[in-house]
């Protein structure tokens, strides 16, 4: 009788602030954003327009905002330990898919011209989701086929032709630069959907099945999880994301041509693992992959103003990934000596 | 603990080939049969319905174009089969290219030296990923993404978007001279036979090689069974480094032109010329004729695709979605394979041993051919 009544756990002896604290002191979030704020800090100091020029603060919150949506979509397929290489080339064809609306159908109210990307982006990431859930087979392989087929198709349908300025009217493109309260729009659209992501993934239930399904697949099918429900939903939101940054990327730079997104996958991916996000799935969060892409996107543009040529852009971003891999795994073994210890110590008493 | 991202399908355990059928039976049902043979078709459709196909100069040219691919896709194979990934080759290509335009052009070094220099800063490139892989153990997918953006940013550092384009001619003719006069078969062929013969060596015939697979079957199990997996992981991302940059120098001479940006996403490209060959991306299974198989198919479906005038992105959707179709059709063979042993199961009561015998084979045969 008496070893039911008591309790197996006991409550944390330390205050709940000082554990919060502490926890967010440990946060790689915290951290993350701390080299945000450093990089910020110190290319302000060096040039105080990069801040505090209307401009510059306007660029320092705009310009990531792309990045922002691909990052948090490719940290929603990583953590169910997929991955998703075709973002690019779905940002890249959405965006001409856009364009084409306009020049098909003029005087197309801009909320559709948004729903109808965010419609056309998760159909091609429900491609990928059925190709891989379906027939078992590695996202790897899949998205690199549809990162070809998606870009292929993009360009035997552009051709030689692009979609310019003129082509999209102009309450569109001003999307592109307006301020309110001095936020960009782009900016609060990213920040939206980074809220309604993470706060579904942190509270929902079908949130914490991802972390379940990335953690250990077998288990969360043994455990009779829809698991492959839930990998085909985060490919279609992955893609869904991407279309809706091809809607971003036409309004952000009023011209489509054939280089729209090429490459941003893996600046996807890596904005994810700067964050945070294990690419073994299973762990990290989209604040992580957000404050990541901000990461990144800032660095390419604090690096003239410090004055080292933005050749070297990559190498430091190269570097950011490398590091940031790095200080996960000695946290982690950190971690799990700790955890130890505090096993070996229950038991000796 | 596998180290790919990827989870196995469920439902699906590996087993050994059954060695009891005769050889010419189990290369038979292969899928590196299967690339062969569509190879062969492909050759054989395009010599009798593509004008020009036939002509002496096609298999030149595609022998220049894919040699790249075909050379690092030599040491790619045998790291997918352990199941890591390297993402940074075409960046070691390009920091190669670089390497060598800068060596001869400023300081005057001639093209062996400095191509030579290029190699072991190649391989240096390789040593760092294999170490960060194989000794601090972190995933390759993550650090090779990483690399990829280090070693493109250095290249594009150091040259930034200049171009060296003055290299002698000595030597960029040798990049495009035939080996025989008037045959297809370019220089570039030469070293890539040499090569070629020690990787099918080293992964189908060594005991290095047995290692490789063990390791990408379970790296675990294969630590136990006294293969040292750390050393086999580290020492491939280092061939893996040297050979791309081998790569690179070919490149440059080639074009006779040194760019950081040279060969920007050619990684893609050789993953997915191995995959195609049959190669699993959970490791563990895979074969060199079947990859060199894969390459050559995507090279002859572009070249005859390009006779026809088609245009580069036509091409480029036909090869994603035979990428697409090479991995599910491994899943529709499992269901046919299912699909049959059910049938031999439900035909009589006396079938019922030879129905469960039949679907064992089949279960073994799906996963093997996987």
């Amino acid at each position: 009788m008496s070893t039911t009544d008591t309790l197996l756990l006991e409550p944390s002896a330390i205050s709940p602030t000082k554990r919060i604290v502490g926890e967010l002191l440990r946060s790689r979030e915290i951290a993350v954003g701390a080299v945000l704020v450093v990089v910020v800090a110190l290319t302000t100091i060096k040039s105080p327009d990069f801040l505090f020029s209307s401009n510059g603060w306007r660029d320092l919150l705009l310009t990531p905002s792309l990045l922002l949506l691909l990052a948090v979509g490719q940290a929603v397929v990583i953590i169910t330990r997929n991955v998703d290489l075709s973002v690019g080339s779905t940002l890249g064809l959405t965006a001409y898919f856009t364009g084409n609306l306009f020049v098909d159908h003029p005087g197309i109210p801009i909320i559709a011209v948004f729903l109808l990307g965010l419609l056309f982006g998760a159909f091609l990431g429900f491609v990928n989701g059925f190709l891989v859930t379906f027939f078992n087979v590695p996202a790897l392989v899949i998205t690199l086929g549809t990162l070809y087929i998606y870009r292929g198709i993009f360009l035997s349908w552009a051709g030689s032709s692009r979609i310019n300025a003129s082509d999209m009217p102009s309450s569109f493109l001003d999307l592109g630069t307006k301020q309110i309260l001095t936020i960009p729009v782009l900016t609060i659209i990213g920040l939206v959907v980074l809220a309604l992501v993470g706060y579904y993934l942190y509270t929902a239930r079908g949130g914490r099945e991802l972390y379940a399904i990335g953690s250990d697949p077998d288990a969360a099918v043994l455990y009779g999880l829809p698991v492959k429900r839930r990998v085909l939903g985060a490919f279609v939101l992955c893609g869904a994301l991407a279309g809706l940054a091809g809607v971003v990327y036409a309004a952000r730079y009023g011209t489509v041509s054939s280089g729209a997104g090429y490459g941003m996958e893996l600046q996807a991916v890596g904005a994810a693992v700067i964050g945070g996000v294990a690419i073994f799935g299973g762990s990290g969060t989209v604040w992580g992959a957000a404050i990541g892409a901000f990461l990144l996107v800032t660095i390419n543009r604090a690096l003239p103003v410090v004055g080292i040529s933005d050749f070297w852009q990559r190498a430091v971003v190269g570097a950011l990934i490398i590091a940031a891999i790095v200080l996960d795994r000695v946290l982690s073994a950190r971690q799990a000596r700790r955890l130890v210890a505090a096993r070996d110590e229950t038991r000796e008493q | 603990m596998s180290t790919s991202i990827l989870s196995r399908p469920e439902g699906t355990t590996r087993s050994y080939p059954a060695y009891s059928r005769p050889l010419w039976r189990r290369a038979l049902f292969t899928r590196e049969f299967a690339v062969i043979a569509l190879l062969v078709a492909v050759i054989f459709y395009s010599n009798n319905n593509v004008e020009f196909f036939d002509g002496p100069l096609t298999f030149y040219y595609l022998f220049l174009d894919i040699a790249p691919i075909l050379l690092i896709a030599l040491p790619m194979t045998m790291v997918i089969i352990t199941g890591e990934i390297d993402l940074s080759v075409a960046s070691v290509v390009g920091l190669s290219s670089v390497l060598v335009g800068q060596l001869h052009a400023d300081a005057g070094l001639s093209i062996p030296v400095a191509g030579l220099i290029a190699i072991l800063v190649g391989a240096v490139c390789g040593a760092f990923n294999g170490f960060l892989v194989a000794y601090v153990k972190l995933p390759s997918l993550a650090v090779t993404i990483g690399t990829l953006a280090l070693y493109r940013g250095i290249a594009v550092g150091l040259l930034g978007t200049k171009a060296v384009t003055d290299f002698p001619e000595k030597w960029t003719d040798l990049a495009k001279k035939r080996v025989v006069e008037d045959h297809s078969f370019p220089m570039i062929l030469v070293p890539f036979v040499v090569l070629a013969v020690l990787f099918v060596w080293m992964l189908h015939f060594s005991t290095f090689g047995r290692g490789v697979f063990e390791i990408g079957l379970n790296d675990e199990a294969a630590h136990f069974t006294g293969v040292n997996v750390a050393r086999t992981k580290f020492l491939l991302f280092v061939m893996a480094g040297a050979v791309s940059a081998f790569a690179g120098i070919y490149y440059t001479l080639r074009f006779g032109s040194a760019r950081g940006d040279n060969a920007t996403g050619l990684e893609l490209q050789v993953i997915a010329a191995v995959l195609l060959g049959g190669v699993s991306i959970f490791g563990g299974r895979g074969a060199l004729h079947g990859v060199i198989a894969g390459v050559m198919l995507i090279g002859v479906i572009s070249s005859a695709m390009r006779l026809e005038n088609y245009t580069v992105n036509v091409i480029n959707i036909v090869i994603g979605a035979l990428l697409v179709l090479s991995v599910i059709s491994t899943s529709f063979l499992g269901w046919a394979k299912q699909l049959w042993a059910r049938r031999g199961r439900g035909s009589g009561p006396s079938s019922s041993e030879t129905g469960q015998h039949r679907q064992a084979v089949a279960a073994t045969e799906s996963t093997n051919e996987r």
